[in-house]
């Protein structure tokens, strides 16, 4: 297990009192209806937000989302199973190209494109996991950095197919029963369904007896391959999963955006994902989300007016979270857990900088030392 | 054979000078990482420092005193920039890895936003110092002089790190901090003093990377992400925290870039990423890195 595997969010390790097996869980468990109010909240505010504001903003909250599934899906792979990717995009950009094809030369009719671009991130995911998932920390991240800059060269040199430089353009937008998606908000709530069943199936992934294996496999890899799991294996599916999921949010893309650029899959979109992970706090699923919309917002809403320097708030941003948020968004979360009543996993893990669980450890463990 | 080699002994000797830049720029980012663990993203955003610095100067006419004077400034103000990055750091050094890839990057990202405020987003090209910007012949081709010039700077500053590194009392406290860096500190050596001084001499080496480097790939605002990814291929195939590795790292990579392009152009781009895939699939830890880990 390397510590750059490790998860940077202990609070995220059983996000507040969830199923693993520590003292209080069971008592929290019971609240579980009670903890799904917050969540039905935000779902009715979302689903009424394009009410409120204007056609620009509405577009922007979809990006919001689109970019925020994408995250969710790195998550899975970070937070979750430990694997720190700078190549997601790679299944991102094969997600959106396969749906922006669909799109033009089969159908525009939703769910078809999405539904085909999470079965080419899938089938990427799984023609390049196999070799990737064998490393790990630093050598996956290197690995997966390869395979993210040769989808975007592919991207780029395939121009019978892709458009090569000028990028795959004029894609149609979402259509529903043939009518086309005109406004804002109709597509919006189409992005909202998607990323809502996206996330509720990667949420019930990660509480699923496979995803406890997962955060196992994150946390002690040694010690689950002599409880007889394979960490291979699962590290494999969580890989493809996660390709599959960030199709997804890559096809959303291409019909909302309707252009797709060989940058969509390249080095600076993994990037500035993995680090809205980091802010938002990795493992958690919401905060990634959270930490996505800070980097949309201030890139693609306020970037025009500040001509173009968007990068260097997001620059100022990074640089300051990482010292007052040591644990993202979500660690204030945590925080207010904390203050309330100790309770559950997080409480236990804030508290404690001794507790192995906590990432506390120095930033390279054995891993970069000659036996 | 004999043919072969003149047709191609311009790429042969342009890859040996991409080679010998690539060293100079990706030796310090190997070694802070392999000794202390800090993923410097901000690395190519210093080569891009560099890179304006010698733009500045040399803008007006480029002159041997404005040359060194570009490289004089970059020494310095790499290690004050490493030495500050190295402090920013500390605080984080319990904290995962990506934590300080987060730190970094929003530096990198700083710097450069600031960089285009000042000089805005063009291109521009410098030439080299007079009395190398000639071209010679070389097989069936010619080449510039200062790529000639630049083998020699590289095999010199390899020679010089070589030496520090491996032969001085300095060189084998770095070494013993890549191989066990608790042990170090066990022995009464205050790291945070070695590791503020290897960031700030690698990212001097970055910045000095980025003035010689102007003559041949120019003053271009997108230079700090390629030439980022292009010292993390070489670091990562050289194996972490290693000298030679990185010597034959940037030295393969420099073959594998120049050669790559004047014989398969049209899998140019594939080639680099690719050759990193070898290897890593091959050696998993890098040609020259730690064999087998401790877990």
């Amino acid at each position: 297990m390397s510590a750059p595997a490790r998860p940077t969010t202990p609070a995220a390790t059983a996000p507040a009192g969830g199923s693993s097996a520590v003292p209080g869980s069971r008592r929290s468990r019971g609240r579980a209806p009670l903890r799904a109010v917050p969540a039905l909240a935000v779902l009715v505010v979302l689903a009424l937000v394009p009410y409120f504001v204007g056609p620009d903003e509405t577009d922007i909250l979809s990006r919001v989302l689109i970019f925020g599934l994408f995250a969710v899906s790195l998550d899975l792979l970070v937070g979750i199973t430990g694997l720190p990717s700078l190549g997601h995009a790679a299944y991102f950009g094969v997600g959106a190209y396969t749906a922006g094809l669909v799109a033009e030369h089969w159908t525009p009719n939703a769910p078809v494109p999405v539904l085909v671009a999470a079965g080419a991130g899938a089938v990427a995911a799984v023609l390049t996991g196999w070799l990737v998932v064998r490393s790990d920390g630093v050598f996956f991240l290197m690995l997966t950095l390869a395979i993210g800059e040769i989808t975007s060269q592919l991207a780029l040199q395939l121009d019978d197919v892709t458009g090569g430089s000028d990028g795959l353009f004029g894609i149609p937008t979402f259509r529903i029963g043939g009518e086309p998606l005109r406004l804002e908000g109709y597509r919006y709530w189409y992005v909202l369904a998607v990323f809502v069943i996206t996330f509720a199936a990667v949420w019930l992934i990660s509480r699923s007896p496979f995803g406890l294996a997962l955060r196992g496999i994150r946390d002690n890899e040694d010690r689950m391959r002599s409880l007889g799991y394979s960490p291979f294996r699962y590290k494999y599916v969580a890989y493809v999963l996660a390709g599959a999921f960030a199709g997804i949010a890559g096809g959303l893309f291409a019909q909302f955006n309707r252009i797709v650029n060989p940058s969509d899959a390249g080095f600076a979109l993994s990037a500035i994902t993995l680090l809205a992970l980091v802010l938002g706090g990795a493992g958690s699923l919401w905060g990634p989300v959270i930490g996505m919309a800070v980097v949309v917002v201030v890139r693609d809403y306020y970037g025009p007016d500040l001509g173009g320097h968007g990068p260097l708030v997001l620059g100022i941003v990074f640089v300051i979270a990482v010292y007052v948020l040591p644990r993202g968004f979500a660690g204030l979360a945590g925080l207010g857990a904390l203050r309330g009543r100790r309770r559950g996993a997080v409480s236990a893990h804030a508290t404690d900088p001794d507790d192995p669980g906590s990432g506390a450890v120095p930033g390279t463990s054995s891993e970069e030392r000659p036996a | 054979m004999a043919d072969w080699f003149s047709e191609n002994l311009v790429s042969i000797l342009n890859g040996f000078a991409i080679g010998s830049l690539l060293f100079i720029l990706a030796v310090g980012l190997s070694i802070v990482f392999g000794m202390m663990g800090v993923l410097n993203l901000a690395h190519g955003a210093f080569y891009l420092v560099g890179t304006y610095l010698a733009y500045s100067l040399l803008d007006d006419g480029v002159t041997w005193g404005g040359f060194l004077g570009a490289l004089a400034l970059a020494a310095v103000f790499g290690l004050v920039a490493g030495g500050a990055l190295s402090v920013m750091t500390e605080p984080l050094a319990k904290r995962p890895i990506l934590d300080q890839a987060l730190l970094t990057l929003g530096v990198s990202l700083i710097v450069a936003e600031v960089l285009s405020i000042i000089y805005g987003n063009d291109v521009y090209s410098v030439a080299p110092p007079p009395g190398l910007d000639d071209r010679v012949d070389v097989g069936d081709g010619s080449l510039p002089v200062y790529r000639l010039a630049l083998i020699g700077i590289g095999l010199v500053l390899a020679l010089i790190v070589y030496l520090v590194v491996e032969k001085t009392s300095v060189g084998a406290l770095v070494r013993a901090s890549v191989a066990d860096r608790e042990m170090v500190s066990a022995m009464g050596i205050d790291n945070r003093k070695v590791k503020v001084a290897v960031l700030g001499i690698g990212s001097a080496l970055a910045m000095v990377a980025g003035v010689l480097g102007t003559p041949v790939y120019g003053v271009d605002p997108g230079l700090d992400e390629s030439v980022l990814l292009l010292a993390l291929i070489v670091v990562v195939i050289g194996g972490l925290g290693s000298v030679k590795g990185a010597l034959i790292g940037a030295l393969v990579i420099g073959q594998v870039d120049s050669l790559g392009r004047a014989l398969l152009p049209e899998l140019a781009s594939f080639i680099l990423f690719g050759a990193l895939a070898v290897v890593l699939i091959v050696r998993p830890r890098g040609l020259f890195g730690p064999r087998k880990v401790a877990s």
